[in-house]
């Protein structure tokens, strides 16, 4: 047994190409104006290890607040981490200034969620597909233009439309704006923020395999964060299920809707609807209860303890369960992982004779 | 007209609301926006109602009208919207007034902008009450608190005298429900209501608006843009696009034996959680059409991949197949059938 994140045996000799050890990300809460005192933090990410190796993808769930897009930023050096060590391809890169970090941001680029927002209106999209050349100075001013249409030609826009401005565009136009914006400098990884979660269902599609075909021709690397389970588990070879801050599960694609092993990635997967009405009649599910607690203060012990439908305590509640393997490539942090999905269904089912969900108080 | 304000129609077999050839076009400096163009649809006493459809199809706008809160002053409308008896096109706002919140409530898709900050949670709902109701502030808030506690909320009473800020997303929504339920309405319009919440407290939601449906013996639309909602959660469901009605059915027809190739797109569109090996996706090419230069023919004939001549210059009609199912498609029944089992079902 043993605590590292990912010993998993297809990745042995490999050097991942993104390294998080132990990485924390806390912000202060302060009370106060003029004489501010710091009454306690938002512990928005805390140690967290991750390896991402090259070639694959990498999906990230988990629900608002869990630290997914705190843990992005932190990775691209959007936010400087609390504490912990980042590495890419072997450099320790954590400390690096501005300056530093530029040759990096080269092989590493970032494609937002809001395609509205991302993009500065008052630039048309030739300049901002263009800026990333003329910043790193890379391509020859005078051949700009032509590299800039091609870009656009390999995303799915015309490239007559390299004069327009962001406004012209539809939403998912836009998204692929900001995918040749992230790939004009041939990164290696991408992280990708929600990258679809804006868009309609037929445009992320479109998305979807844009980011998959782009994949095999560039040979990149995603680090792909979103919200939507059957997104994530669409696009990715390993999925990380974040609660609260930490990793609850790291499984490979494959296993994680057959054989989830942490009763929240369990919950989580029961709550997708899923558009078949048979199986969703047939479909048991484990409705949790109650919010996301907050980061300020968060429970002792397992962070999901007080919404567990199997916590067992004091155990859950006052030891914090380390990531351990239980699988090939596949790690839970949980006291008590599940041997196949049924069993939550019984623990939940044990827990709602005590405290049924809806009260049901006497007619209006 | 006929006004008939019986707050019992529940057995004569009548729906609750019917939507007749509804109209409704924007006037703009860049031309008339289409955006709902000839839409019928019933729906009746205890079913959940499914209006599915990409931004710009027209399902809030249609609703909207329904609510009256799309009036001929916006927009130059033309149909019926039959409630109990009433057509709603032609009532008063004065009268609509009584309708909207009373026996009609809606539900919007943003928690955040739809509660107003500067007042109690507990207050907002009490409001609603104190407008139609002739009863005392002590009842009022008293039923405020009731309904709280029935939409889920940990000690109401101490959560009514809260501000939204202090509530979470998932919290606000069901302050949302419970506002637009404590007069008892209905028909209950949901407009994407967890588009904006975690799946978990999605799963909450919706399956509370079904426990209360059954409780209330309301009719219930969810507008969405999730197929998986509404397989879910809804007897019957409509696929619109560029503001008209091209597929209706039950979870059932649509799911197992489609007949517009919209929807077949949109089914193969999704990536599905429980697909055994990730299967590429196949997206509709193209872009929803602008809504003032409608294509004509079928909307959807430049997306789709079956266009025939007649596609490009004939408007298809609903044409009627088994029980409730219709389908606005020129391809036959027998060649619907043969593409859906071929190539949609071998996908999906």
């Amino acid at each position: 047994m043993t605590t590292t994140s990912q010993p998993s045996t297809q990745h042995v000799g490999v050097r991942p190409l993104l390294k998080v050890s132990a990485v924390r990300k806390y912000f202060p809460v302060t009370r106060g104006i003029v004489f501010q005192k710091r009454v306690g933090d938002v512990q928005a990410v805390d140690d967290v290890d991750l390896e991402v190796y090259p070639g694959e993808t990498v999906g990230l769930v988990g629900e608002t607040g869990c630290g997914k897009s705190t843990l992005a930023r932190v990775i691209t050096k959007l936010h400087e981490a609390t504490a912990g060590t980042l590495e890419f391809d072997g450099e320790d890169y954590t400390h690096y200034s501005r300056k530093q970090m530029r040759p990096l941001r080269r092989q590493m680029q970032i494609i937002f969620q809001d395609p509205y927002a991302s993009l500065n209106p008052r630039k048309t999209v030739g300049s901002i597909i263009g800026d990333p050349f003329r910043i790193h100075r890379i391509v020859a001013k005078d051949r700009i233009k032509g590299s800039v249409q091609e870009l656009m030609e390999r995303v799915g826009l015309s490239p007559e439309h390299y004069n327009r401005y962001p406004h012209e565009f539809s939403g998912g136009q836009r998204q692929r704006v900001g995918v040749a914006r992230a790939l004009a400098l041939t990164p290696r990884l991408i992280v990708c923020d929600e990258p679809v979660s804006a868009l309609d269902v037929s445009i992320q599609a479109q998305i979807l395999n844009l980011i998959e075909d782009l994949q095999t021709e560039f040979n990149l690397t995603y680090l792909f964060i979103a919200h939507d389970l059957s997104v994530v588990r669409h696009v990715s070879d390993r999925i990380v299920v974040m609660y609260l801050g930490k990793i609850a599960e790291i499984a490979p694609q494959a296993d994680v809707y057959r054989d989830p092993k942490h009763p929240y990635t369990a919950t989580l997967l029961s709550a997708v609807p899923i558009p078949d009405p048979e199986l969703a009649k047939a479909r048991r599910r484990i409705i949790l209860q109650g919010d996301v607690p907050s980061p300020i203060n968060p429970p002792s012990g397992c962070r999901f303890n007080p919404r567990c439908p199997r916590a067992q305590f004091p155990i859950c509640a006052t030891e914090e369960p380390l990531l351990r393997e239980v699988g090939p490539g596949h790690t839970v942090a949980c006291h008590f992982p599940l041997a196949d999905a049924g069993d939550l269904i019984e623990d939940s089912r044990r827990r709602a004779g005590s405290d049924s969900p809806l009260p049901t108080p006497p007619a209006v | 007209m006929t006004h008939r304000f019986s707050r019992d129609d529940s057995n004569n077999g009548k729906p609750l609301l019917e939507v007749r050839d509804l109209k409704v076009q924007f006037p703009t400096p860049d031309g008339l926006v289409k955006a709902v163009d000839g839409v019928s649809f019933k729906i009746h006493r205890g079913e959940t109602l499914g209006v599915v459809g990409e931004s710009g199809s027209g399902k809030s706008v249609t609703f909207l009208t329904v609510m009256g809160l799309i009036s001929s002053r916006d927009a130059h409308l033309e149909g019926e919207v039959m409630f109990k008896g009433r057509d709603l096109l032609k009532l008063p706002e004065v009268e609509m007034r009584h309708i909207r919140g009373k026996e009609m409530g809606m539900v919007f898709q943003d928690p955040m902008t739809s509660l107003h900050p500067m007042y109690r949670v507990g207050y907002q709902i009490a409001e609603a009450v104190l407008a139609h109701e002739a009863t005392s502030k002590k009842a009022a808030w008293g039923l405020a608190v009731d309904l709280l506690g029935r939409v889920g909320i940990p000690k109401p009473a101490e959560a009514a005298r809260r501000y939204p800020h202090e509530f979470s997303g998932g919290m606000r929504q069901r302050a949302m429900i419970a506002m637009s339920l404590v007069l008892n309405p209905d028909l209950l319009i949901a407009d994407e209501p967890t588009t904006a919440l975690d799946v978990t407290v999605q799963a909450q939601i919706l399956d509370l608006i079904d426990r209360l449906k059954t409780e209330f013996n309301a009719a219930v639309a969810i507008i969405t843009h999730d197929l998986g909602v509404v397989a879910e959660h809804c007897e019957r469901i409509q696929v619109m696009y560029a503001g008209r009605v091209t597929e209706t059915g039950t979870g059932d027809d649509l799911f197992y034996r489609g007949h517009h190739p919209y929807t077949w797109g949109l089914l193969q569109s999704i990536p599905r959680l429980d697909a055994g090996q990730t299967q590429r996706l196949l997206p509709i090419k193209g872009l929803p059409p602008s809504l003032i230069f409608v294509p004509p023919g079928c909307a959807f004939h430049p997306r789709c991949p079956y266009v025939m001549d007649v596609c490009r210059t004939e408007i298809p009609t609903m044409r009627l197949e088994e029980g409730e199912h219709a389908a606005a498609c020129h391809l036959s029944s027998e060649e619907q059938q043969r593409i859906f089992t071929e190539k949609v079902l071998q996908q999906t």
